[in-house]
Protein backbone atom coordinates (compact mmCIF):
# COMPACT_ATOMS: atom_id res chain seq x y z
CA UNK A 1 0.00 0.00 0.00
CA UNK A 2 1.42 3.51 -0.88
CA UNK A 3 1.11 5.67 2.19
CA UNK A 4 0.18 9.84 1.51
CA UNK A 5 4.36 10.41 1.96
CA UNK A 6 4.84 8.06 -1.19
CA UNK A 7 6.66 5.02 0.28
CA UNK A 8 5.54 1.61 1.18
CA UNK A 9 3.78 1.18 4.51
CA UNK A 10 5.35 -1.21 6.57
CA UNK A 11 3.43 -4.82 6.78
CA UNK A 12 1.25 -4.49 9.35
CA UNK A 13 2.63 -5.13 12.82
CA UNK A 14 2.00 -8.92 14.09
CA UNK A 15 2.42 -7.61 17.47
CA UNK A 16 1.39 -4.47 18.37
CA UNK A 17 3.37 -4.39 21.97
CA UNK A 18 6.48 -4.04 19.62
CA UNK A 19 8.22 -0.86 19.18
CA UNK A 20 9.30 0.19 16.00
CA UNK A 21 12.73 1.82 15.53
CA UNK A 22 12.04 5.58 14.66
CA UNK A 23 14.35 8.13 14.32
CA UNK A 24 14.68 11.61 15.09
CA UNK A 25 15.04 13.73 12.30
CA UNK A 26 14.37 17.26 13.89
CA UNK A 27 13.74 18.48 17.55
CA UNK A 28 11.34 21.68 17.71
CA UNK A 29 10.76 23.88 20.76
CA UNK A 30 7.25 25.26 20.89
CA UNK A 31 6.87 26.72 23.83
CA UNK A 32 9.03 26.61 27.78
CA UNK A 33 7.88 23.37 28.28
CA UNK A 34 6.62 21.73 24.79
CA UNK A 35 8.38 20.85 22.14
CA UNK A 36 7.64 18.77 18.78
CA UNK A 37 9.83 15.58 17.76
CA UNK A 38 9.57 14.82 14.03
CA UNK A 39 10.35 10.88 13.36
CA UNK A 40 10.99 9.00 10.36
CA UNK A 41 10.78 4.92 10.66
CA UNK A 42 14.16 3.85 10.52
CA UNK A 43 13.70 0.79 8.94
CA UNK A 44 12.74 2.53 5.50
CA UNK A 45 8.90 1.79 5.80
CA UNK A 46 6.10 3.86 5.72
CA UNK A 47 2.97 5.44 8.25
CA UNK A 48 -0.05 5.81 7.52
CA UNK A 49 -2.63 6.87 9.87
CA UNK A 50 -5.73 9.31 10.48
CA UNK A 51 -5.71 12.47 12.05
CA UNK A 52 -6.28 12.68 15.74
CA UNK A 53 -4.80 8.89 16.17
CA UNK A 54 -2.00 8.59 18.83
CA UNK A 55 1.09 6.20 19.17
CA UNK A 56 2.73 5.36 21.87
CA UNK A 57 6.48 6.64 22.41
CA UNK A 58 9.52 4.86 24.32
CA UNK A 59 12.23 6.31 25.78
CA UNK A 60 14.62 3.93 25.53
CA UNK A 61 14.90 2.82 28.72
CA UNK A 62 12.88 5.23 30.61
CA UNK A 63 9.17 4.10 29.76
CA UNK A 64 6.56 4.80 27.23
CA UNK A 65 3.75 7.06 26.81
CA UNK A 66 0.68 7.86 24.52
CA UNK A 67 1.28 10.93 22.21
CA UNK A 68 -1.45 12.22 19.45
CA UNK A 69 -0.09 12.85 16.31
CA UNK A 70 0.38 16.21 15.68
CA UNK A 71 0.85 16.42 11.78
CA UNK A 72 -1.57 15.82 8.75
CA UNK A 73 -1.70 12.50 6.97
CA UNK A 74 -1.10 14.71 3.37
CA UNK A 75 1.64 16.40 5.35
CA UNK A 76 5.14 15.48 3.66
CA UNK A 77 7.95 14.80 5.80
CA UNK A 78 8.13 13.17 8.87
CA UNK A 79 5.26 12.31 11.79
CA UNK A 80 5.54 15.08 14.13
CA UNK A 81 4.72 14.18 17.50
CA UNK A 82 4.08 17.55 20.14
CA UNK A 83 4.89 16.90 24.01
CA UNK A 84 4.76 18.64 27.37
CA UNK A 85 7.21 18.13 29.39
CA UNK A 86 5.36 16.50 32.48
CA UNK A 87 7.05 13.80 33.55
CA UNK A 88 9.82 11.41 33.60
CA UNK A 89 9.37 9.70 30.48
CA UNK A 90 8.14 13.13 28.56
CA UNK A 91 10.99 14.87 29.60
CA UNK A 92 13.40 12.18 28.67
CA UNK A 93 11.90 12.46 25.47
CA UNK A 94 12.22 15.98 25.36
CA UNK A 95 16.24 15.69 26.00
CA UNK A 96 17.03 13.72 22.95
CA UNK A 97 18.67 15.20 19.83
CA UNK A 98 18.31 14.90 15.92
CA UNK A 99 19.53 11.00 15.29
CA UNK A 100 18.60 9.53 18.15
CA UNK A 101 16.31 6.84 17.96
CA UNK A 102 13.03 6.17 19.81
CA UNK A 103 10.58 3.32 20.03
CA UNK A 104 7.27 3.57 18.23
CA UNK A 105 4.11 1.23 18.59
CA UNK A 106 1.26 2.77 16.77
CA UNK A 107 -1.13 4.15 15.47
CA UNK A 108 -3.47 3.30 17.94
CA UNK A 109 -7.63 4.98 18.08
CA UNK A 110 -10.49 6.35 16.62
CA UNK A 111 -9.79 9.39 14.16
CA UNK A 112 -11.60 12.57 13.88
CA UNK A 113 -14.39 12.33 11.81
CA UNK A 114 -13.08 14.66 8.81
CA UNK A 115 -15.13 12.69 6.09
CA UNK A 116 -18.08 12.16 8.02
CA UNK A 117 -18.29 15.88 8.33
CA UNK A 118 -18.11 16.74 4.55
CA UNK A 119 -21.20 19.12 3.43
CA UNK A 120 -21.59 20.03 7.15
CA UNK A 121 -20.22 23.55 8.81
CA UNK A 122 -17.54 22.70 11.46
CA UNK A 123 -16.75 24.14 14.64
CA UNK A 124 -13.06 23.25 16.01
CA UNK A 125 -12.82 24.05 20.06
CA UNK A 126 -9.28 23.68 21.33
CA UNK A 127 -7.32 24.61 24.45
CA UNK A 128 -3.73 24.27 25.41
CA UNK A 129 -1.99 21.83 24.11
CA UNK A 130 -4.90 20.16 23.10
CA UNK A 131 -4.11 22.07 19.65
CA UNK A 132 -1.45 19.62 18.68
CA UNK A 133 -4.39 16.39 18.18
CA UNK A 134 -6.68 19.33 16.41
CA UNK A 135 -3.79 20.05 13.81
CA UNK A 136 -4.23 16.84 11.42
CA UNK A 137 -7.81 17.69 11.40
CA UNK A 138 -7.43 21.37 10.61
CA UNK A 139 -4.73 20.71 8.11
CA UNK A 140 -7.10 18.23 6.54
CA UNK A 141 -10.01 20.56 6.02
CA UNK A 142 -7.77 23.38 4.77
CA UNK A 143 -6.52 20.89 2.24
CA UNK A 144 -9.93 20.06 1.13
CA UNK A 145 -11.86 23.28 2.07
CA UNK A 146 -14.23 23.62 0.11
CA UNK A 147 -16.27 20.54 1.22
CA UNK A 148 -17.73 22.16 4.20
CA UNK A 149 -19.49 24.87 4.95
CA UNK A 150 -18.35 27.47 7.72
CA UNK A 151 -15.20 26.80 9.62
CA UNK A 152 -15.17 28.37 13.31
CA UNK A 153 -11.78 27.29 14.99
CA UNK A 154 -11.58 28.68 18.53
CA UNK A 155 -8.32 28.34 20.44
CA UNK A 156 -7.64 29.10 24.26
CA UNK A 157 -3.92 29.32 26.02
CA UNK A 158 -2.82 30.12 29.40
CA UNK A 159 -1.31 33.09 28.70
CA UNK A 160 0.14 34.66 25.15
CA UNK A 161 3.42 32.82 25.75
CA UNK A 162 1.81 29.63 25.79
CA UNK A 163 0.22 29.84 22.51
CA UNK A 164 0.98 26.22 20.58
CA UNK A 165 1.66 26.62 16.79
CA UNK A 166 1.14 30.58 17.07
CA UNK A 167 2.73 31.13 13.49
CA UNK A 168 0.39 28.93 11.60
CA UNK A 169 -2.19 30.15 13.66
CA UNK A 170 -1.86 33.70 12.37
CA UNK A 171 -1.59 32.28 8.92
CA UNK A 172 -4.94 30.26 9.43
CA UNK A 173 -6.32 33.31 10.26
CA UNK A 174 -4.97 34.90 7.02
CA UNK A 175 -7.63 32.63 5.33
CA UNK A 176 -10.53 34.74 3.99
CA UNK A 177 -12.49 31.68 4.70
CA UNK A 178 -11.79 30.60 7.95
CA UNK A 179 -13.12 32.42 11.20
CA UNK A 180 -10.23 31.61 14.01
CA UNK A 181 -10.41 33.22 17.16
CA UNK A 182 -7.58 33.22 20.27
CA UNK A 183 -8.23 34.46 23.50
CA UNK A 184 -6.19 33.50 26.88
CA UNK A 185 -6.81 33.75 30.34
CA UNK A 186 -3.96 35.73 31.45
CA UNK A 187 -1.83 38.58 29.83
CA UNK A 188 1.65 38.84 30.78
CA UNK A 189 2.60 41.46 28.82
CA UNK A 190 1.82 43.08 25.85
CA UNK A 191 -1.08 41.31 23.68
CA UNK A 192 -3.50 43.35 21.56
CA UNK A 193 -6.14 40.22 21.52
CA UNK A 194 -9.28 38.42 23.44
CA UNK A 195 -9.06 37.70 27.08
CA UNK A 196 -11.15 35.58 28.74
CA UNK A 197 -12.39 31.49 28.69
CA UNK A 198 -12.54 29.86 24.74
CA UNK A 199 -15.66 28.19 25.63
CA UNK A 200 -17.43 31.65 25.79
CA UNK A 201 -16.37 32.24 22.36
CA UNK A 202 -18.84 29.47 21.19
CA UNK A 203 -21.43 32.00 21.49
CA UNK A 204 -20.80 34.10 18.98
CA UNK A 205 -22.03 31.28 16.89
CA UNK A 206 -20.96 32.04 12.30
CA UNK A 207 -22.37 27.92 12.17
CA UNK A 208 -25.41 26.59 11.48
CA UNK A 209 -26.31 24.83 14.61
CA UNK A 210 -28.59 22.07 13.14
CA UNK A 211 -25.63 21.22 10.45
CA UNK A 212 -22.38 21.45 11.97
CA UNK A 213 -20.20 19.23 13.42
CA UNK A 214 -17.91 20.01 16.54
CA UNK A 215 -14.55 18.89 17.55
CA UNK A 216 -13.06 19.21 20.75
CA UNK A 217 -9.63 18.85 22.58
CA UNK A 218 -7.98 20.02 25.45
CA UNK A 219 -8.25 19.45 29.10
CA UNK A 220 -11.40 17.98 30.27
CA UNK A 221 -13.14 20.90 32.15
CA UNK A 222 -13.12 22.91 28.97
CA UNK A 223 -14.42 20.20 27.23
CA UNK A 224 -17.03 19.80 29.56
CA UNK A 225 -17.87 24.07 29.45
CA UNK A 226 -17.25 23.59 25.60
CA UNK A 227 -19.99 21.24 25.40
CA UNK A 228 -22.68 22.85 27.71
CA UNK A 229 -21.90 26.06 25.42
CA UNK A 230 -22.54 24.12 22.20
CA UNK A 231 -26.14 22.79 23.94
CA UNK A 232 -26.89 26.02 24.72
CA UNK A 233 -26.54 26.89 20.39
CA UNK A 234 -28.52 23.75 19.82
CA UNK A 235 -25.95 21.69 18.76
CA UNK A 236 -26.73 17.76 19.53
CA UNK A 237 -24.53 15.61 21.26
CA UNK A 238 -24.53 13.47 18.28
CA UNK A 239 -22.72 16.37 16.27
CA UNK A 240 -20.01 16.82 18.85
CA UNK A 241 -16.62 14.61 18.97
CA UNK A 242 -14.23 14.49 22.14
CA UNK A 243 -10.89 13.64 22.20
CA UNK A 244 -10.53 12.12 25.74
CA UNK A 245 -7.17 11.73 27.56
CA UNK A 246 -6.67 8.65 30.03
CA UNK A 247 -3.62 6.96 31.55
CA UNK A 248 -3.10 4.55 28.42
CA UNK A 249 -0.67 2.10 28.74
CA UNK A 250 -0.80 -1.03 26.27
CA UNK A 251 -2.50 0.90 23.86
CA UNK A 252 -4.94 -2.06 22.82
CA UNK A 253 -7.61 -2.52 25.02
CA UNK A 254 -5.50 -5.26 27.04
CA UNK A 255 -4.28 -3.79 30.31
CA UNK A 256 -7.85 -1.63 31.59
CA UNK A 257 -5.23 1.45 32.61
CA UNK A 258 -7.42 3.29 30.29
CA UNK A 259 -10.95 2.12 30.68
CA UNK A 260 -13.82 5.48 30.77
CA UNK A 261 -16.95 2.95 31.82
CA UNK A 262 -17.63 0.07 29.37
CA UNK A 263 -14.84 1.43 26.77
CA UNK A 264 -11.12 1.86 26.42
CA UNK A 265 -9.77 5.31 25.36
CA UNK A 266 -7.17 3.57 23.70
CA UNK A 267 -8.80 1.29 21.91
CA UNK A 268 -12.64 2.83 21.53
CA UNK A 269 -10.97 6.27 21.49
CA UNK A 270 -9.55 8.86 22.06
CA UNK A 271 -12.05 10.40 19.64
CA UNK A 272 -15.39 9.89 21.16
CA UNK A 273 -18.82 10.92 19.75
CA UNK A 274 -20.14 12.98 22.33
CA UNK A 275 -23.48 11.23 22.57
CA UNK A 276 -21.65 7.55 23.73
CA UNK A 277 -20.09 8.90 26.85
CA UNK A 278 -22.17 11.64 27.69
CA UNK A 279 -23.59 9.91 30.59
CA UNK A 280 -20.23 8.46 31.66
CA UNK A 281 -18.78 12.18 31.02
CA UNK A 282 -20.79 13.36 34.33
CA UNK A 283 -19.49 11.35 36.51
CA UNK A 284 -16.77 12.68 38.34
CA UNK A 285 -14.79 9.38 39.51
CA UNK A 286 -14.60 8.55 36.18
CA UNK B 1 -33.06 60.51 9.99
CA UNK B 2 -32.86 62.16 13.56
CA UNK B 3 -30.84 61.39 16.14
CA UNK B 4 -33.28 59.11 18.16
CA UNK B 5 -34.43 57.35 14.95
CA UNK B 6 -30.69 56.36 15.06
CA UNK B 7 -30.12 55.67 18.53
CA UNK B 8 -33.22 53.29 18.37
CA UNK B 9 -31.85 51.49 15.18
CA UNK B 10 -28.52 50.81 16.93
CA UNK B 11 -30.36 49.86 19.79
CA UNK B 12 -32.41 47.53 17.79
CA UNK B 13 -29.64 46.01 15.88
CA UNK B 14 -27.75 45.10 19.36
CA UNK B 15 -27.81 41.53 20.54
CA UNK B 16 -28.42 42.15 23.67
CA UNK B 17 -31.47 44.48 23.37
CA UNK B 18 -32.78 43.80 19.68
CA UNK B 19 -36.02 41.79 20.59
CA UNK B 20 -37.30 44.59 23.33
CA UNK B 21 -40.57 45.69 21.63
CA UNK B 22 -40.43 49.27 20.05
CA UNK B 23 -42.09 50.99 22.44
CA UNK B 24 -39.19 49.96 24.94
CA UNK B 25 -36.59 50.55 22.11
CA UNK B 26 -38.13 54.30 21.95
CA UNK B 27 -38.01 54.98 25.66
CA UNK B 28 -34.51 53.84 26.00
CA UNK B 29 -33.34 55.72 23.14
CA UNK B 30 -34.22 58.76 24.94
CA UNK B 31 -31.91 58.02 27.81
CA UNK B 32 -28.89 57.43 24.91
CA UNK B 33 -25.76 58.77 23.05
CA UNK B 34 -24.02 57.30 20.56
CA UNK B 35 -20.21 58.06 21.44
CA UNK B 36 -16.95 56.79 20.12
CA UNK B 37 -13.57 55.86 22.27
CA UNK B 38 -10.30 56.05 20.62
CA UNK B 39 -7.57 52.93 21.54
CA UNK B 40 -6.45 54.21 24.74
CA UNK B 41 -9.46 56.21 25.72
CA UNK B 42 -10.54 55.33 29.29
CA UNK B 43 -14.56 54.42 29.12
CA UNK B 44 -14.79 53.43 33.04
CA UNK B 45 -12.35 54.67 35.95
CA UNK B 46 -11.95 52.58 39.15
CA UNK B 47 -13.54 54.02 42.08
CA UNK B 48 -15.76 56.51 40.31
CA UNK B 49 -19.56 57.00 40.46
CA UNK B 50 -21.19 54.14 38.15
CA UNK B 51 -23.48 56.36 35.95
CA UNK B 52 -23.28 54.78 32.57
CA UNK B 53 -23.99 51.73 30.76
CA UNK B 54 -22.93 50.74 27.38
CA UNK B 55 -23.90 48.87 24.58
CA UNK B 56 -20.76 47.88 22.38
CA UNK B 57 -21.29 48.64 18.90
CA UNK B 58 -17.95 48.17 17.38
CA UNK B 59 -14.37 47.63 18.67
CA UNK B 60 -12.57 45.87 21.23
CA UNK B 61 -12.28 47.03 25.24
CA UNK B 62 -10.40 45.47 28.12
CA UNK B 63 -11.10 45.56 31.76
CA UNK B 64 -8.45 45.86 33.78
CA UNK B 65 -7.53 46.53 37.49
CA UNK B 66 -4.59 48.34 38.87
CA UNK B 67 -2.57 45.38 40.89
CA UNK B 68 -0.19 47.14 42.75
CA UNK B 69 3.40 46.40 42.47
CA UNK B 70 2.39 44.17 39.66
CA UNK B 71 0.93 47.22 37.42
CA UNK B 72 -2.38 46.79 35.59
CA UNK B 73 -3.58 43.23 35.10
CA UNK B 74 -6.50 42.93 32.20
CA UNK B 75 -9.40 40.41 33.46
CA UNK B 76 -11.37 40.32 30.42
CA UNK B 77 -11.70 41.77 26.85
CA UNK B 78 -15.19 42.91 25.57
CA UNK B 79 -15.93 42.87 22.20
CA UNK B 80 -18.37 44.06 19.73
CA UNK B 81 -22.29 42.86 20.86
CA UNK B 82 -21.66 42.83 24.32
CA UNK B 83 -22.55 45.15 26.88
CA UNK B 84 -21.06 46.80 29.57
CA UNK B 85 -21.54 48.18 33.30
CA UNK B 86 -23.85 46.95 35.76
CA UNK B 87 -21.98 48.79 39.15
CA UNK B 88 -25.15 51.76 38.55
CA UNK B 89 -27.69 49.13 39.51
CA UNK B 90 -26.17 48.42 42.93
CA UNK B 91 -24.72 50.42 46.28
CA UNK B 92 -22.45 51.89 46.49
CA UNK B 93 -22.69 52.58 42.62
CA UNK B 94 -19.59 53.39 41.73
CA UNK B 95 -17.36 51.08 39.32
CA UNK B 96 -15.08 48.21 40.65
CA UNK B 97 -12.67 48.12 37.34
CA UNK B 98 -11.03 50.10 34.42
CA UNK B 99 -12.33 50.02 31.26
CA UNK B 100 -10.19 51.00 28.29
CA UNK B 101 -10.68 51.20 24.23
CA UNK B 102 -7.94 48.44 22.80
CA UNK B 103 -9.18 49.89 19.15
CA UNK B 104 -11.78 52.20 18.21
CA UNK B 105 -14.72 51.22 20.11
CA UNK B 106 -18.37 52.80 19.21
CA UNK B 107 -20.79 52.62 21.84
CA UNK B 108 -24.73 53.37 22.42
CA UNK B 109 -24.11 55.31 25.62
CA UNK B 110 -27.19 55.18 28.53
CA UNK B 111 -27.37 57.67 31.45
CA UNK B 112 -27.77 55.10 34.05
CA UNK B 113 -29.60 57.32 36.64
CA UNK B 114 -32.36 58.95 33.96
CA UNK B 115 -32.78 54.72 33.28
CA UNK B 116 -33.23 54.18 36.83
CA UNK B 117 -35.88 56.67 36.82
CA UNK B 118 -37.52 55.02 33.66
CA UNK B 119 -37.35 51.91 35.64
CA UNK B 120 -39.36 53.53 38.40
CA UNK B 121 -42.03 55.17 36.14
CA UNK B 122 -42.43 51.79 34.31
CA UNK B 123 -41.09 48.59 36.13
CA UNK B 124 -41.92 46.48 32.46
CA UNK B 125 -39.23 48.33 31.05
CA UNK B 126 -37.00 48.07 34.08
CA UNK B 127 -37.57 44.31 34.23
CA UNK B 128 -36.94 43.27 30.65
CA UNK B 129 -33.91 45.18 30.56
CA UNK B 130 -32.98 43.63 34.06
CA UNK B 131 -33.57 40.38 32.71
CA UNK B 132 -31.35 41.19 29.93
CA UNK B 133 -28.38 42.01 31.87
CA UNK B 134 -29.01 39.55 33.97
CA UNK B 135 -28.10 37.29 31.60
CA UNK B 136 -25.30 39.04 30.58
CA UNK B 137 -24.11 38.77 34.14
CA UNK B 138 -24.45 35.12 34.13
CA UNK B 139 -22.35 34.62 31.57
CA UNK B 140 -19.33 36.54 32.67
CA UNK B 141 -19.60 34.97 36.48
CA UNK B 142 -19.12 31.78 34.98
CA UNK B 143 -16.44 32.83 32.36
CA UNK B 144 -14.86 34.62 35.76
CA UNK B 145 -15.20 31.21 37.25
CA UNK B 146 -13.88 29.08 34.58
CA UNK B 147 -10.94 31.57 34.38
CA UNK B 148 -9.96 30.91 38.07
CA UNK B 149 -9.27 27.46 37.45
CA UNK B 150 -5.81 26.75 35.59
CA UNK B 151 -7.57 24.80 32.56
CA UNK B 152 -4.72 24.07 30.50
CA UNK B 153 -2.50 22.86 33.51
CA UNK B 154 -1.92 19.36 32.64
CA UNK B 155 -4.39 16.50 34.32
CA UNK B 156 -2.69 14.65 37.16
CA UNK B 157 -2.98 11.75 34.96
CA UNK B 158 -0.73 13.04 32.32
CA UNK B 159 2.22 13.31 34.37
CA UNK B 160 4.25 10.77 32.38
Amino acid sequence: MMTPHGTMAAPAQLDPMTPRPFRIRQRRKELADTFTLALAPDDGGGFAFQPGQFNMLYAFGVGEIPVSISSAPDEPGEILHTIRAVGKVSAALGALKPGDMVGVRGPFGTSWPVEAAYGSDLVILAGGIGLAPLRPAIRQVIAQREKFGNVVILYGARTPEDILFRKELQSWRGHFDLNVEVTVDRVTGAWGGRVGVVTGLIRQGGFDRLHSIALLCGPEVMMRYGVRALHDCGVASERIYVSMERNMKCAVGFCGHCQFGASFVCKDGPVFPFDRIEKLFAIPEL
Amino acid sequence: MTEQDDLRAQIKEHPLLHDLSDAHIAELATCAVAERFQPGEFLIRDRTPADKFFLIRHGTLSIELETPPKGRLVLQTVHEGDGLGWSWLVPPHRWAFDARAMTLVRTVTFDANALLARFEANHELGYQLLRRLLGMMAHRLTAARLQMLDLYGPPPAAKV
